[in-house]
This record gives structure tokens, C-alpha cells and sequence, in this order.
């Protein structure tokens, strides 16, 4: 696999603030890859180190092997979607999609063919010559896909995709995309706030915080072992266990984290914990514990016996669940 | 959009139709004065109508002359105007810049301080510098004025403009120039022909600024004034008033419905 | 990946630079915002620094120069004994009847243009609300001069007003407001009451647009929520509309009390002999031409006009501009 997006010791500093501080990134070709991480971990300046909008106060960026730094975002062969679109709305639907083309200077009437062939292929066909404002928010996001993808870049950013849609257009376009990429077989970089839609997605995550990386790994790999307590945080509503707590049932100290689902109801042995709330979530239901004055969430089948809020119960759980984290963060 | 529109209560009916009323009646007086018999006086009502005075306006030289150098004034000014006004206005939109505060400032400033002080400030200057009063001693001040019409609009309608289209463009591969050519003058071209029609307006009837920097030229406005102090034929002026209201109606007629998808036209200023 | 079949320029993540002026121009653009920034306002800088502001400056340095009362000429040393001559009463009176006469101006056209601002803003909507805006902005742009002569012919002797008082029997009503002292005079046209009215006409629309702006800001359940809580309409003027209004009432005040504060032509062609400040700098730059006291002149009103910015700042009055 080629390297896509290399980025080495990357930095993007506002005066004081480090937007993006020495980060380390690589993104391999036709990778479907997410960063992850709450409003302003740095996560959007990289997508706009990227694209070109903005430029490293420090380290050095790659795109296919080739040095990006100093190069104008009209000179390079990656296209962005915009989290509002832009789409332009003095033009029509066709002739925003052929932007592209038309500033290469390629005649009208392959124009035209290239665009229809692009509307068709996000599910717009014969949309060409209605006007922006026309289009419902779902529609416009696949007009600026259009737009991007009929250039055949060789990286494709988006930023907040999904995030102006409605739950299930949401979750339509998210199957859209993921098919759309694999048969494309262009690199995906998105960027989200939303660790669901980045574990359902994507092929790689990074997790940004404070303009840093805390983990970069396969949706599983940060699901299952969270490296630090951020992550573990953000990414799910995993457990996370104090290492006071961690020392007496595991002998080390060290934080740790353990997911709801690995919480299991016993007869004897485990932990007294008391019932503190019961969350009917369909198939399955939440309970919220405490454990020594320790706060747990299970999440277990709606089909089992459960106990009543305020009862007392006894929890357990594998040892080899328990993931002990590495970065006290 | 409220749901609830009420009605309004009747006293502030007729308070709100009274104010409108007070602001259109003196104009439509003139209109017909403009059809009056009589010479000599303000008589009120007219003795009679007659169309004879637009014949007797028609073949008045100095009221051509007058017409042709405003003409020529306004559209010299708001060609200036326009260049300077939407330079300042895409610096001080595009980017965050020490001073941009200083610079909204600058241009406001000819039409926030009284015109007299425009006026006399550019005389004594054209005096200090021995530079002679002509057609471009007019232009150069109502140029100073006419800017922050054109600025004005131009602000409103960058602010309006995503940010992001720039960066889509070039996202796409164009450069500079081709952005400013297929995104950036489309999206404001509109707000640019209103910004210019209004300061053609205002240019076409300024008078305090111009009675300082016009030597033996008279505009419009200038010949107006001299036969408001000293009348010498009522009807012509009643004639040339009516048309002047017509004149300039139509410019601002037209900017309103350019740009009255949004923005609105930027008509603090005079 | 071969480049031999395909356009290489696909190929390729990071296309060549194009060349050319346009191309070149663009990269050294792109790399030097500045640069760009730096060329996009030196034509306005200089237009509005050096001719506008030198010439305001010049002004103001000519106001501590002095005239010799001999020869007419201008004493070209610092000095600020033109400054004390704009205190002997003389000049006193212009300054003080030209401030009552803006307050004056103010105050009576927040009071005709608060119900028309309001109900544009309240009630109006679609083609109503078009109308009242047009309504306002082409009495707003049409001409001045035009505006100004209208009311010479409503106020003359033979004009419209005084047919209408006598067709309703009122004369005596005009004669007995004309023999007042100071507001009165031999007629409408040549009395103090008939510059207040031209001012008013002329300077209204520029406090209706702010107030109204403030007004549309002011949300129809706020001023619900008065009555349901019990008051009565005039409490819910006093105490919700009217300080929600006050930032444009302020912003409308700047435009109508400025531009009051520097006219001379209204006063000129309708009202008594007594002169205002712009008379006064006009006839002091011309005939006179004692430059040094017409600049001392004009500083008053931006003096004037710099405590009313700080006192309206203070109230709010820009965001509502």
C-alpha cells in the first residue's frame, strides 16, 4: 500500500494556540480513514493542512510522495466537501459540478457529459439544471460530492459530512459513502465529532485532542483498547476505572477500562453493587450501578432477568476484559 | 415571519399613515406646481394648468448644461467610487487585519461629519495647493463621499458570501484571478450595480460639498439653489424639480429590488 | 500506476505551476496575503488619507492661525486667540441656537418616526413591509434641494398651509402661533417654526430606518408577555419597548442631530436672518474670508458630535447602524 497523506511532525500554531502541535500521521492509498475528537482538537486544521487552506508553522506534509508545503489548494489534486456545501448559487446544479472542468478549460459538451455521468453516479440524475436552493440539505451534500469527485482526485476530504443531515438520511448516506469509496478506490480522509459514525465507517481512526493524536488504530482497536482515558471517554461509553480501584482487582495501578456489555448479573461471588437506574434501549437495557461508590454502566439483554432499581446485585466480569490503559491522560 | 400578526391598534394606524403622509405630500406638491399657470407666486390652489412650462425648460440652455455636467460628475464619481469602494470593501471583508476598524472608520467618515465641513475642508485645501476649481474639483469631492455607498453594499453582501465559496473555488483549481472572475464577481456583481446606482443619486443632487469645490461650473443641484435664493422663473424650477424627483427615483427604484433578496440597501448615508 | 496512458496531470497529486502572468501572479498572491491586502488598499488609503483627511487636517491647523485685522490677511503663527473670538456672545448665540435647534429636530422626529418604524416593524409584512420601506428610502434619496424647495412653496404666504387654515377657519390659530415670541415671526416662511419644519421633513427617514431596525428586533412575545402580565400599553411602551428601542432611537438621533448641527442651506432659504453654524462657516470662508475662524467654527460641531458618538456608543447605538 502507498502512503496517501504523510504527515511528519506537522504543526499549525495560531499565535499561542496550537491548533495542530508536532503531529505524525500517515494515511495509506484508498484508505477510508476518520479523525475523531471534540470541536477544536485540531482535527479540521488537519483536513485544511490537506487540502492547502492552510499551511504548517512547522514540520512537513506529503501527498503521494510528493512535498505539499507552499503549494496553493488550486494546485493540488485533492478535493474537499464542505461541511455547508458551498455549493455556488449563481450557478446550476451541472454547472457546479463541471466548476472543476470548466477552470481546466474542457469544452462544453464533454462538460456536460462528465457532469451528467457524476450526477448519476451520487443518485441525482436529472438534476443538472435546477438551482442550488432548490435541493433539500440531503441533496446538496451529493451535488458537492459530485462536484469533488468528477475531478478524480487522488484524495478526497470531507468535513462534517453528515453532520447538517437528519438520523436516518444520516445513516442512508453513510452506507452511500462507504460503498461509494470501495468502489472508487479513492482515499477518504472525514472528519467527525461523532465516534459512531467514525466505528462505523471508517477503516482507520485518529483520535485528536488538545491539536494532538491520542491513538490512531483500527475502529475495534480503539473500541476495545483505549490507549488513554480520553479515548475511552470519547469513543464509547466504556467503564473507566480508577487505578485505586484497578490495584485491588487487577494488582496493578493503572487506569482501565471495561465495556458495559462485559458486565454480567451473578448469583455469588464478583462485586456488591446497587441499582441505581434501569434504561429500557430496545433489545438491550442499561443499568446503572454503583460499586463502592463507583460509578458502572451494563448494558445487558432486555430478555433477561433484571433486577429492580435500588436492589443489590452481584456483578463480574472476564479478567481479560478489563483493558489496562497506558497513558494516564 | 411572526404567526401572530395581530392588528395593529387604530391610534397607531393613523400615527404611522400620518408620518408616511408627511414624508410624500411636499413631493407630490411639486408635481403639481410643475403644471401651474401662474408665474409670479406660490399660489395655492394653481389658477390653471398648462404643459407650457416643460416646453419653455426644454429649450433653456443653462438647464442642459446643468443636467449634462451632474450627468458627467455622477458618472465619473461613481466610477471612482466603485473601484475604491469595493478594494476597501473586499480588504476589510477578506481579512483580519490590524486597523481594519480605522479603515471602516476612514470611509465612513465624509458623510458622518457635516457636508459643510467636507466642503470647506477641500476648498481651502484646493486653495492652499493653488490648484484651480474645474469639473475635477467636483468629482474629487463627491468621489470622497460616494465611496461608503459602494463600500457599504459591498460589505453586506461579502458578509453574505460564504467564506467557504473562495476556498471551494480554489479547492477546484482555480486561482486567484479565475475565482474573482467565475465566484467572487457574480456572487457581489449585484450589489455593486445597486452600490453604484446610489451613489450616482447621490452625486446627481449633492450640493453642500459642491458649492465649495465647483468654481464658475454649476450642477444641477448649484443652478437650483441660485434660483431657490434668487428666483428668476419660478416655473422652470417647478419644471426641473419634478424631473430631478423623477431622476433620481429610478436608480434607487432599481437598487432596492437588486438587492432586496437579503441585504438591504445600505441607505444610511447622505 | 503508469503516467504513459492516462493525462498525466490526473496522475499526479500535486499538478505543475501553470506559468504565465496570471499563474505566477496568483502563486506570489496566495504565498503573500499581505501583499495582496497591501495593493487592495493603497488606492483607497491614499484617495481618502491624503485628500480627504489632509485637507480636514489643513483645516483644523488653519483654525490656530489668526487674521489681521488690518489687512485681512492670514497670520500664519499658532495662536489660539480665534478660538476665544468664537466665545464672544455673538458667536455664543449661533452655537446655542444651532445645538437647541438639533435637540429640538431630534426629539421631534423620534416622536413621529417611532409609530411609523413601529408598525413597519410589527405589524407589516410582505408587500405592506415593502411599501413602508420604500415609503421611507425614496423620501431618504430624493433630492435634497427638491425637499427643501417643496416646503418653500407649502410655507409661502400665497402657499398651501395658509389656504388650508383658512379653509378651515383657523387663521387665527396660525396668526396667534406666529405672534409668539422667538418660535414666531411675520410668516411661516421666515419664522423659526418653519426651519424646525423643513428640518424635521428633511432628517426624518434617517431616524425611521435605525429605529426600525432596533424595533424588528424586538421580539412580538416580549411585548405579549407585558400585557399578559398586566400592564397596560403604556407601561409596555415605557418599560419594553422603549428601552428596547433605544439603541436605534440613538442611532437615528446621530444622523438627524449631526446632520441638523452642520446645515446651512434650510436656514438660509427658510427662516429668520439669524445665522446657525453653517451659515456662520460659510460666511466667514467667503466673503469674510476669515478661513482661521470659519475652521474654528466647524470644529464646534465636531466637538459636539464627539461627546453625542461617546455618549451614544455608550447607549448601544452602533449595533443598531
Amino acid at each position: 500500500m502507498r502512503t496517501a497523506v504523510l504527515f511528519s511532525g506537522v504543526s499549525r500554531h495560531f499565535g499561542a494556540v496550537r491548533a495542530v502541535d508536532a503531529i505524525d500521521l500517515e494515511i495509506g492509498e484508498g484508505e477510508f480513514f476518520a479523525m475523531l475528537g471534540p470541536s477544536g482538537s485540531g482535527k479540521t486544521t488537519c483536513l485544511r493542512l490537506i487540502a492547502g487552506f492552510e499551511q504548517p508553522t512547522g514540520g512537513h506534509i506529503e501527498i503521494f510522495g510528493e512535498t505539499a508545503e507552499g503549494v496553493p489548494p488550486y494546485r493540488r489534486n485533492v478535493n474537499t466537501v464542505f461541511q455547508d456545501y458551498a455549493l455556488f448559487p449563481h450557478l446550476n446544479v451541472a454547472d457546479n459540478v463541471a466548476y472543476g472542468l470548466m477552470i481546466r478549460g474542457i469544452g462544453k459538451a464533454e462538460r456536460r457529459k462528465a457532469a451528467d455521468a457524476a450526477l448519476d453516479l451520487v443518485q441525482l440524475p436529472g438534476y443538472g439544471s435546477r438551482r442550488p436552493s432548490q435541493l433539500s440539505g440531503g441533496q446538496r451534500q451529493r451535488v458537492a460530492l459530485a462536484r469533488a469527485l468528477i475531478n478524480k482526485p487522488k484524495v478526497l476530504l470531507l468535513d462534517e459530512p453528515l453532520g447538517a443531515l437528519d438520523l436516518k438520511l444520516r445513516e442512508q448516506m453513510q452506507e452511500e459513502l462507504k460503498s461509494l469509496q470501495k468502489s472508487l478506490g479513492i482515499t477518504f480522509v472525514f472528519v467527525t465529532h461523532d465516534q459512531g459514525e467514525a466505528l462505523s465507517m471508517a477503516d482507520r481512526v485518529a483520535v485528536f485532542d488538545a491539536g494532538r493524536i491520542q491513538q490512531v488504530g483500527t475502529p475495534e482497536e480503539i473500541y476495545r483498547r483505549p490507549r488513554s482515558r480520553f479515548v475511552a471517554d470519547f469513543v464509547g461509553s466504556s467503564n473507566v476505572l480508577p487505578p485505586d480501584f484497578v490495584a485491588k482487582i487487577a494488582g496493578q495501578r493503572k487506569w482501565a477500562s471495561l465495556r458495559p456489555e462485559a458486565l454480567r448479573f451473578v448469583e455469588g461471588g464478583g462485586h456488591a453493587a446497587r441499582v441505581v437506574t434501569r434504561s429500557y434501549l430496545g433489545g438491550q437495557t442499561r443499568v446503572a450501578l454503583d460499586l463502592e461508590g463507583l460509578r458502572l454502566n451494563a448494558l445487558v439483554s432486555s430478555t433477561d432477568m433484571l433486577p429492580a432499581e435500588g436492589a443489590t446485585v452481584r456483578v463480574d466480569w472476564n479478567g481479560a476484559e478489563l483493558h489496562l490503559m497506558e497513558d494516564a491522560r | 415571519m411572526r404567526s401572530d400578526r395581530a392588528s395593529a391598534p387604530l391610534a397607531l394606524k393613523i400615527a404611522a399613515a400620518c408620518g408616511l403622509l408627511f414624508l410624500h405630500l411636499p413631493i407630490l406638491l411639486i408635481f403639481v406646481y410643475a403644471f401651474t399657470t401662474e408665474e409670479k407666486s406660490y399660489q395655492w390652489p394653481p389658477p390653471g394648468l398648462t404643459l407650457k412650462w416643460f416646453a419653455v425648460t426644454w429649450g433653456r440652455p443653462d438647464v442642459w448644461e446643468a443636467l449634462g455636467l451632474s450627468v458627467r460628475v455622477a458618472a465619473v464619481s461613481t466610477a471612482i467610487a466603485l473601484v475604491l469602494g469595493t478594494l476597501c470593501a473586499a480588504a476589510v471583508s477578506r481579512t483580519k487585519f490590524f486597523g481594519r476598524e480605522t479603515i471602516s472608520l476612514l470611509v465612513i467618515l465624509p458623510i458622518a461629519l457635516p457636508g459643510i465641513i467636507t466642503g470647506i475642508a477641500l476648498r481651502s485645501a484646493f486653495n492652499l495647493a493653488d490648484i484651480p476649481f474645474s469639473v475635477w474639483t467636483i468629482v474629487l469631492g463627491h468621489a470622497t463621499f460616494c465611496v461608503v455607498v459602494v463600500y457599504n453594499n459591498a460589505v453586506a453582501r461579502f458578509r453574505r458570501t460564504s467564506a467557504s465559496l473562495i476556498e471551494a473555488s480554489m479547492d477546484l483549481g482555480a486561482d486567484g484571478f479565475q475565482t474573482f472572475r467565475h465566484v467572487i464577481l457574480p456572487n457581489i456583481g449585484t450589489a455593486l450595480l445597486a452600490g453604484g446606482m446610489l451613489a450616482f443619486a447621490l452625486s446627481f443632487d449633492e450640493v453642500i460639498v459642491t458649492t465649495f469645490t465647483a468654481g464658475q461650473q454649476s450642477t444641477l443641484p448649484i443652478w437650483m439653489l441660485e434660483e431657490l435664493v434668487r428666483p428668476r422663473q419660478r416655473p422652470v424650477t417647478n419644471v426641473v424639480a419634478m424631473v430631478v424627483v423623477m431622476v433620481t427615483f429610478l436608480p434607487i427604484l432599481a437598487a432596492y429590488y437588486l438587492t432586496r433578496d437579503g441585504d438591504r440597501i445600505a441607505g444610511h448615508g447622505k | 500506476m503508469t503516467a504513459v496512458h492516462g493525462d498525466a496531470t490526473v496522475q499526479s497529486a500535486i499538478f505543475r505551476e501553470r506559468g504565465g502572468l496570471a499563474g505566477s501572479l496568483s502563486d506570489i498572491f496566495w504565498r503573500n496575503p499581505r501583499l495582496l491586502l497591501l495593493l487592495m488598499l493603497t488606492p483607497p488609503v491614499l484617495w481618502l488619507g491624503i485628500i480627504y483627511l489632509g485637507s480636514l487636517f489643513a483645516l483644523l491647523a488653519q483654525s490656530f492661525f489668526s487674521i489681521d485685522e488690518f489687512s485681512g490677511l492670514i497670520n500664519r503663527e499658532f495662536t489660539l486667540k480665534t478660538y476665544g473670538e468664537l466665545l464672544i456672545p455673538a458667536n455664543l448665540d449661533i452655537i446655542f441656537r444651532t445645538v437647541l435647534m438639533a435637540a429640538a429636530v431630534t426629539l421631534a422626529a423620534a416622536v413621529v418616526a417611532f409609530p411609523v418604524a413601529y408598525y413597519a416593524a410589527r405589524y407589516a409584512s410582505g408587500k405592506w413591509k415593502a411599501l413602508f420601506y420604500l415609503g421611507v428610502m425614496l423620501p431618504l434619496w430624493s433630492s435634497y434641494l427638491v425637499k427643501v424647495y417643496a416646503w418653500k412653496l407649502i410655507l409661502a404666504k400665497e402657499g398651501i398651509l395658509n389656504w388650508f387654515f383658512a379653509k378651515l377657519h383657523l387663521t387665527w390659530l396660525l396668526e396667534a402661533w406666529l405672534a409668539l415670541p422667538v418660535i414666531g415671526g411675520n410668516s411661516l416662511s421666515v419664522s423659526y417654526t418653519g426651519t424646525f419644519l423643513v428640518f424635521l421633513y428633511v432628517w426624518l427617514p434617517f431616524m425611521v430606518l435605525p429605529l426600525q431596525a432596533a424595533l424588528e428586533r424586538v421580539p412580538a412575545s416580549l411585548v405579549e408577555a407585558s400585557s399578559d402580565l398586566g400592564a397596560t400599553p403604556a407601561q409596555t411602551f415605557r418599560n419594553v419597548l422603549l428601552p428596547l428601542a433605544m439603541p436605534g432611537l440613538a442611532a437615528g438621533s446621530i444622523f438627524t442631530f449631526s446632520l441638523t448641527l452642520g446645515d446651512y442651506i434650510i436656514p438660509q432659504i427658510v427662516g429668520s436672518s439669524r445665522l446657525f453654524i453653517g451659515q456662520a462657516v460659510y460666511a466667514h470662508q467667503g466673503t469674510a474670508g476669515n478661513i482661521p475662524l470659519a475652521a474654528a467654527f466647524t470644529v464646534v460641531p465636531i466637538v459636539i458630535m464627539g461627546f453625542y458618538l461617546w455618549g451614544a456608543k455608550r447607549l448601544g447605538a452602533f449595533d443598531a447602524l
